[in-house]
C-alpha cells in the first residue's frame, strides 16, 4: 500500500490528514529529513511560505525533497504549496524551489477582507463542480508549454495546474468535505508506485 | 463568488496552526519576525509589559503606524481592538487587517457586551479563560480563540491553567450522554448549540491558540503539548535580550514541539528572557485575563 507524507511544518497539514484518512489513505507526518524515507507522494499543505521555507532550510528538508521530486516522487502543493514548488515567484521572498514551470504571485486576490469561495469546474474530478476557497491566494500568472491547466476561474485565472507528476492548486480542497481532489491525488501516487520503481 | 464566508474566516486560522504569532511595535521588529519565521504579526503601539507598566487607558494603535507594518511584511498582519469597541474594529477592517484581536490587553470599552463579529467580513480571534467563554464568543463570531493567560508577565502559569480548563471541559462534553448537554450549556453559559457541536465532533469548531505569559521555546512547547494548536507570543520576543535568536528559537520549538533533543538545541544560548511576574502576588485589578467575561 501506498503512503503519503504530509509536510508538517507549519499550516493545515492536519487537515489533509484528515481527508487522506477518510479516503483510506495511509499517511504521516514529515518534520525531518528521516520521514521522508517511506513515502511514495508529498503533500504541501496550505500556510504561511514564508514560514513553511524557512522551516524546510532549518530542518534541512529542502534539498532531500527536491532530490526526490526529481526522481518521480508526486508531489502536490495547496496555496503555500504551490508557492513552495512554483519555478518563479514576481516579488523576491522566499525564494520558491523551482519544481513547477509556472510564475506565480503572492496575495494576488488581495488581503483576507478579499478571501472568497467560488463554486468552479474542474474536468478530471468530474461534471460536479467543486467549491473552492481561497484565502489571501497566491496566482498563477503565466505556466510553461509542458504544464496542463486543470482549473479555472470563470474570468480565466489558472487556479490548478499540473505538470508530470506535480500539482499545484491555489485553494484549498482540505477545508471542504469534497474528497475528490484527495482522491485524484491519491491515484496519481498510487500509479506512480514511487518506493517499488 | 462569496467573501467574509464562515469558511473563509476560520479558514485563514487554520492557516496559522503550528506557528507562532508575534507582537511587534514597528516595521523593523516587524521584519525581524517574518525573518524569523513568524505565521503573523500582531501590529500595536505597546507590547503588554510596557502597557502594564505605563498604566493609564490602552487603545487601538494609530492606523499609520499599523499601515508601515502592513507595508513591511507579507505575512497576515492583525492588530487589537478593545473589548465592545466595534468602531475601533470597523477602523481596523477600513484598513484592510486580516484579523482582530478583541483583547482584554487594551482597555474595555463595553464591560458588558462583545461586539457583534457576525457583522464584519474580517476575522476575530478573542481570549478566554475556560470553555464557556471561549464559546460565548464563537456564538458572537469569533472565528479563532486564544487563552487569555496573562499578558506582559512573562509567566506561563494562567495560560496553562485556561488552556487545561479549555480542553478538559472538551473531553468531558466529549464523554457525556446526551441528556447532559443542556444542563451543561446552562452551567457554562454557553449556546447549547455549540456545546452539542462539541459533544458530536469532539473539538472546538475554530482554532485554539495559546496566549499570555509565552516567554521561551519551552513555553511554546508546552502549550503545544497540552494541546493548542500555535502560540502568540508577546512580549516574550522584543523584551528579551536577543530577539532574533529567541524568535527564531520558539518558531522551531512550535514545530518540534514533540521532540526533546531539538527542543534543547534552540533553548541554548539564548541570553536573559524578558523578565517575569508573579501573577499570585498580582492585585485582581491588575490582571488583565478578569476583562470580558
Amino acid at each position: 500500500m501506498t503512503r503519503i507524507g504530509v509536510l508538517a511544518l507549519q499550516g493545515d497539514f492536519a487537515e489533509h490528514i484528515k481527508m487522506l484518512s477518510s479516503l483510506g489513505v495511509d499517511s504521516s507526518e514529515i518534520r525531518l529529513p528521516s520521514h521522508l524515507d517511506s513515502v511514495d507522494g508529498l503533500i504541501i499543505p496550505g500556510g504561511e511560505s514564508t514560514t513553511i521555507v524557512q522551516l524546510m532550510d532549518n530542518f534541512g528538508l529542502t534539498e532531500q525533497i527536491k532530490d526526490l521530486i526529481f526522481s518521480g516522487l508526486p508531489v502536490w502543493g495547496t496555496c503555500a504549496g504551490m508557492i513552495v514548488l512554483a519555478a518563479d515567484i514576481t516579488d523576491d521572498r522566499p525564494k520558491p524551489m523551482g519544481i513547477i514551470d509556472i510564475t506565480v504571485s503572492r496575495n494576488a486576490y488581495g488581503r483576507q477582507v478579499d478571501s472568497f469561495e467560488a463554486v468552479v469546474d474542474i474536468p478530471k474530478l468530474g461534471e460536479t463542480p467543486f467549491n473552492a476557497i481561497f484565502i489571501r491566494a497566491p496566482a498563477i500568472n503565466s505556466i510553461g508549454d509542458s504544464v496542463e491547466i486543470l482549473a479555472t476561474l470563470d474570468e480565466g485565472q489558472i487556479i490548478a495546474a499540473q505538470e508530470g507528476n506535480v500539482i499545484v492548486t491555489s485553494f484549498h480542497p482540505e477545508l471542504t468535505d469534497d474528497l475528490r481532489f484527495h482522491k485524484y491525488f491519491a491515484s496519481v501516487v498510487a500509479d506512480n508506485n514511487f518506493r517499488n520503481n | 463568488m462569496a467573501t467574509g464566508t464562515w469558511a473563509v474566516k476560520t479558514g485563514l486560522a487554520q492557516m496559522l496552526k503550528g506557528g507562532v504569532i508575534m507582537d511587534v511595535v514597528d516595521a523593523d521588529q516587524a521584519k525581524i519576525a517574518e525573518d524569523a519565521g513568524a505565521c503573523a504579526v500582531m501590529a500595536l503601539e505597546r507590547v503588554p509589559s510596557d502597557i502594564r507598566k505605563d498604566g493609564g487607558v490602552a487603545r487601538m494603535s494609530d492606523p499609520s503606524m499599523i499601515e508601515n507594518i502592513k507595508r513591511s511584511v507579507t505575512i497576515p498582519v492583525m492588530a487589537k481592538a478593545r473589548i465592545g469597541h466595534f468602531v475601533e474594529a470597523q477602523i481596523l477592517e477600513s484598513l484592510g487587517i486580516d484579523y482582530v484581536d478583541e483583547s482584554e490587553v487594551l482597555t474595555p470599552a463595553d464591560e458588558s457586551n462583545h461586539i457583534w463579529k457576525h457583522n464584519f467580513t474580517i476575522p476575530f480571534v478573542c481570549g478566554c479563560r475556560n470553555l464557556g467563554e471561549a464559546l460565548r464568543r464563537i456564538g458572537e463570531g469569533a472565528a479563532m480563540i486564544r487563552t487569555k493567560g496573562e499578558a506582559g508577565t512573562g509567566n506561563i502559569v494562567e495560560a496553562v491553567r485556561h488552556a487545561r480548563s479549555v480542553l478538559g471541559e472538551i473531553e468531558r462534553i466529549k464523554s457525556m450522554n446526551k441528556e447532559e448537554l443542556m444542563a451543561t450549556a446552562r452551567d457554562l453559559q454557553a449556546p447549547f448549540e455549540l456545546v452539542n457541536q462539541i459533544h458530536e465532533t469532539g473539538k472546538l469548531p475554530v482554532v485554539n491558540f495559546a496566549a499570555g505569559g509565552i516567554a521561551t521555546p519551552a513555553d511554546a512547547a508546552l502549550m503545544m503539548q497540552i494541546g493548542v494548536e500555535g502560540v502568540f507570543v508577546g512580549s516574550g520576543i522584543f523584551k528579551s535580550e536577543n530577539p532574533q535568536l529567541v524568535a527564531k528559537a520558539i518558531v522551531r520549538a512550535t514545530t518540534n514541539y514533540n521532540n526533546p533533543d531539538i527542543l534543547a538545541e534552540v533553548s541554548r544560548g539564548l541570553g536573559v528572557a524578558m523578565p517575569g511576574l508573579d501573577v499570585r502576588t498580582m492585585p485582581i485589578e491588575e490582571q488583565l485575563a478578569q476583562r470580558g467575561w
